[in-house]
């Protein structure tokens, strides 16, 4: 029988200024094949309800996975009582007007629904995806990873919000490991986890995924014998995959308005960027822009309303390179009093909502790969991140990436491995130089966006064109 | 202020708990069919959260989450089905049976697995630790008026957890505990800060007290102005807190046996006849007692695995899943073969001449964000973070800007590596990545010659 939450709403008896109930219930089916043969198969399910209570201008929350009045009925006296107890010490006095009353649906864009493809069906595809990795006895490894998630959200609160939303989500992860000797090099199909997108099970077309991963398969033999990335400060392309990356960490974590109000400072960080910044600091070169849009469809992190009921739309967080508007939720903003977003998320029903990223993309250029590409003398180009590090405000980074390729005189040549590049946020963005086109963009995402006490890990989407970065510090692996 | 406890309810769920796992346990294993074999995992807590910035709470709140793994295996295959756990018999017995009669229709479809693990009885076993809680509305009271007047940010989390495992060989693994967490930074007004963590069973206000004394006392230090250092080689002082951020990451990609078997291990040159310093000897200690020894497949490790003994790799991580792939010794390792109770030896650095003998070079009390950055090569970069020194012949100078490193474990852990401190340090897991994490590791500091700092 259906749980049903407008009703429970109603049953509850509380004395609050605000109630809201979140429920939550997520289907997770994972399949993942090493080497042609099964590493890990099977589905999870989840399903609870978060009460959040307004009391004395305090939040308080209890989150209960029993679908019971009782139940919830005790999660809401808990939520009030923490709230009530926390008042006093509270980080700024809070009225209803952060849960604004939000009505509507939202359905993640698909083609085909999971249940067209079996289990049988689509672990005879990551069995093939092995095979077709392993274009040479010099792969010692290869690993095929799908995983589907349908997810339901719905939100009732006091003040007559009232919404659902439902996403089918994908991610793939497709894997080749190859040595020789002591030379071990990994390629993937875009990065680990990279290819993230609410979508079905168009995805899973046999045609198109055998194809990429013959080349990711062919790719890790050649770094076998590619030269090293030269130590040099030089002309950097970055490839969308790895524009995710960087987008993600000297961006997005820095523009959390909840870093910069100092609640990261124990544990993920806080940021370089003050509260005065806003509408006044050059975050990069006047090609730089930056979208917020939860609303670019098949993006990983794509939703109609964010977890306290605030409408999602489209913002510049950064225009022509000047940055505007920080990830803040009407409660950061309630507090910073500089401009947001709709990202106040919850990784479940068993945690609080907290700025998070969504989809954070760079805006495109002009320029097409080959018009990129051509104007440099000198460079190295860069795909699919495999490190990454930057410090706890979001200024000194070193980045890794799989594959690389030099560039001498307008042309990609060699092959290079181990590539690695460091730099300073804004230092380098302001030496970027030029942004491509639309033909050039491409579109990525992770699940594993890790921030928050207790701890987070969140879905978030990244688009980018291919962009190009002048004068940056690049180097190889160990000797 | 007195502790009053939640036990009262921490003890009525976990007993709950205890029960309905118990019976509904017996009633699933009582439906296998034919060759079927079942193991059953359960993992849950009751947790207050919360979270605290400047002195104030941000967010506050409790959690009640279970969850139920059920592994089907028969004709050669597994699946899995994970769903939720209520401690109510009957939601859990309708859900349970639900989820085996489908993972029977689906199994199949699933491939045959060579190296599938079946359930064995390695025996039983049961351990119940109470707590001393405060009640969660008793917290900030508690907490809060100690810490006004400076910059105290973090988290304290508290509540019974359990990890459970039962399997048709007949095994029965129940192990509860009631903890709290305080984990917090002091923050100057220079932005670097003190970083602090009290855990344990029981809330003991003068321990608290004391400790945040301490912590102010220290916070002092900070006060004076920030030294950019050159990056560069410097001999350096790796604090408790940071050798376990170095260490740790040795559970990524360096201490398993499948990684090593699979192109994937940092530490596979040590395979090939390479060492570290003699001076290093790592292994896991579960007599420690923080973390429960059966693993997913209810597996009992040995007390002690030994996996650097004076620089020489005698042991790598090893599940029962590797063990048939490779044909070797499982030592009860856990599903992605990472350490679950490190320790690393101490040395013979006694802890107040730590600064004499650094002479003149870093000290640094934690580090942030690491990764390898070339993992073949054993390279790990990662930042200096919180309370980290200039220190000058022996003497505390100024916080430093922070500074990136990149260095490799076969330096800073090889011939780098002068001493380790005669004293370790016991440093509690805090992670809340989707539940919270039981067990900790023990650690000393390190002194290090020529470490490189880059950026």
């Amino acid at each position: 029988m259906k749980f049903d939450l407008h009703q429970a709403l109603n049953q509850l008896t509380l004395n609050a200024d605000w109630v809201g109930l979140r429920q939550v219930n997520e289907t997770t089916t994972t399949h993942a094949v090493r080497d042609g043969r099964p590493e890990s198969s099977g589905r999870s399910f989840s399903q609870g309800v978060m009460v959040e209570v307004l009391a004395q201008g305090q939040f308080g929350y209890a989150a209960t996975n029993r679908f019971d009045q009782a139940s919830l009925q005790w999660a809401a006296e808990q939520a009030q009582q923490q709230a009530i107890a926390t008042a006093k010490w509270a980080v700024h006095p809070f009225t209803a007007d952060v849960r604004p009353k939000a009505v509507g649906q939202y359905q993640s864009p698909f083609q085909q629904p999971f249940d067209l493809i079996s289990i049988a069906d689509q672990l005879d595809l990551l069995v093939k995806v092995c095979e077709t990795l392993h274009v040479s006895d010099q792969i010692v490894k290869t690993s095929a990873f799908a995983q589907t998630l349908e997810t339901e959200q719905i939100f009732v609160s006091s003040n007559g919000s009232d919404t659902y939303q439902k996403l089918g989500l994908v991610i793939t992860d497709y894997e080749a490991t190859a040595q020789a000797g002591n030379v071990i090099q990994k390629r993937t199909d875009n990065g680990p986890l990279a290819r993230c997108y609410q979508a079905g099970a168009e995805v899973f077309d046999p045609e198109q995924v055998l194809a990429r991963v013959q080349r990711v398969g062919e790719q890790a033999i050649k770094l076998l014998t590619a030269a090293d990335c030269p130590t040099t400060t030089t002309t950097l392309v970055l490839a969308p995959d790895q524009m995710m990356l960087q987008i993600h960490e000297s961006v997005g974590h820095p523009l959390e308005l909840d870093r910069i109000l100092g609640d990261e400072r124990n544990y993920a960080g806080s940021s370089f960027v003050k509260l005065a910044d806003f509408g006044q600091l050059v975050y990069g070169s006047p090609l730089m822009n930056i979208t917020f849009d939860p609303t670019v469809a098949g993006e990983f992190a794509g939703y109609a309303f964010d977890d306290a009921g605030m409408p999602a739309q489209r913002e510049y967080l950064i225009k022509d390179g000047l940055l505007l508007r920080g990830l803040g939720s009407l409660e950061s903003q309630a507090r910073a009093k500089v401009p947001g977003v709709a990202n106040c998320r919850a990784r479940s029903w068993n945690r609080a909502p907290i700025d998070r990223m969504a989809n954070l993309n760079l805006e495109p250029g002009s320029s097409s790969f080959a018009e990129m590409i051509s104007r440099i003398e000198s460079g190295v180009y860069m795909e699919a991140n495999r490190s990454w590090s930057i410090d706890d405000y979001r200024n000194k980074f070193q980045f890794g990436c799989e594959y690389a390729r030099l560039i001498e005189n307008g042309q990609l040549t060699q092959v290079l491995r181990n590539p690695n590049y460091r730099g300073i946020t804004n230092q380098f963005w302001r030496n970027l130089v030029q942004v491509g086109d639309r033909s050039t963009l491409e579109m990525y995402g992770t699940p594993y966006c890790g921030k928050g006490e207790p701890n987070q890990c969140i879905r978030v989407g990244h688009a980018s064109p291919t962009c190009v970065f002048n004068q940056i510090e690049v180097f190889g692996g160990a000797a | 202020m007195n502790p009053v406890a939640i036990a009262t309810h921490s003890t009525e769920i976990l007993s709950t708990w205890e029960s309905t796992f118990n019976q509904l346990a017996e009633l699933l294993l009582d439906t296998l069919q034919g060759n079927e074999q079942l193991s059953i995992e359960l993992a849950g807590e009751q947790s207050h959260f919360m979270r605290l910035n400047a002195g104030k709470v941000r967010q506050s709140g409790l959690v009640t989450d279970a969850n139920l793994n059920l592994r089907l295996m028969a004709n050669q295959r597994s699946a899995y089905a994970e769903f939720p756990f209520t401690g109510d018999l009957a939601v859990d017995s309708a859900t349970g049976l639900a989820q085996l009669q489908r993972l029977r229709q689906d199994l199949p479809q699933f491939l045959e697995d060579p190296y599938i693990v079946l359930p064995e009885n390695f025996g039983s076993s049961r351990e119940a630790h109470t707590g001393q809680l405060l009640a969660p509305e008793q917290v900030p009271a508690a907490i809060l008026p100690a810490v006004q007047g400076v910059d105290f940010t973090g988290i304290y989390a508290a509540g019974p957890m359990v990890r459970a495992n039962r399997n048709s060989a007949g095994q029965n693994h129940w192990f509860a505990t009631e903890t709290f967490v305080l984990d917090y930074s002091l923050i100057a007004p220079s932005e670097k800060a003190v970083k602090a963590t009290l855990a344990g069973q029981t809330w003991d206000p003068q321990s608290y007290a004391d400790q945040i004394r301490q912590s102010i006392t220290q916070l002092q230090v900070l006060d004076r102005p920030v030294q950019k250092v050159e990056p560069g080689r410097h001999r350096t002082y790796f604090a408790p807190a940071a050798t376990d951020e170095l260490i740790g990451l040795l559970s990524w990609g360096g201490v398993s046996e499948a990684s090593m078997r699979q192109g994937g291990s940092a530490l596979a040159q040590l395979r090939e006849g390479k060492s570290l310093s003699p001076q290093l000897t790592l292994r896991e200690n579960f007599g420690l007692g923080l973390v429960p020894r059966f693993n997913s497949l209810g597996e009992v490790a040995p007390e002690e695995v030994p996996i650097l003994v004076a620089g020489q790799l005698v042991n790598t991580l090893v599940n029962a899943r590797t063990a048939k792939e490779y044909q070797v010794h499982s030592n009860a390792a856990n599903a992605y073969e990472g350490m679950r109770s490190p320790e690393v030896s101490p040395g013979t650095l006694k802890t107040e001449e730590i600064l004499i003998q650094l002479g003149t070079g870093l000290y640094l009390s934690n580090l942030h964000y690491l990764n390898w950055s070339d993992r073949t090569g054993g390279r790990i970069t990662g930042m200096t973070r919180y309370a980290c020194f200039w220190v000058e012949q022996g003497e505390i100078v100024a916080p430093i800007q922070d500074l990136r490193f990149d260095d490799s474990l076969y330096s800073f852990l090889g011939p780098n590596l002068e001493n380790l401190t005669n004293t370790q340090e016991l440093i509690p897991c805090v992670d809340t990545y989707g539940a919270r994490s039981l067990g900790a590791s023990l650690m000393p500091g390190l002194l290090v010659n020529d470490f490189i700092f880059t950026l």
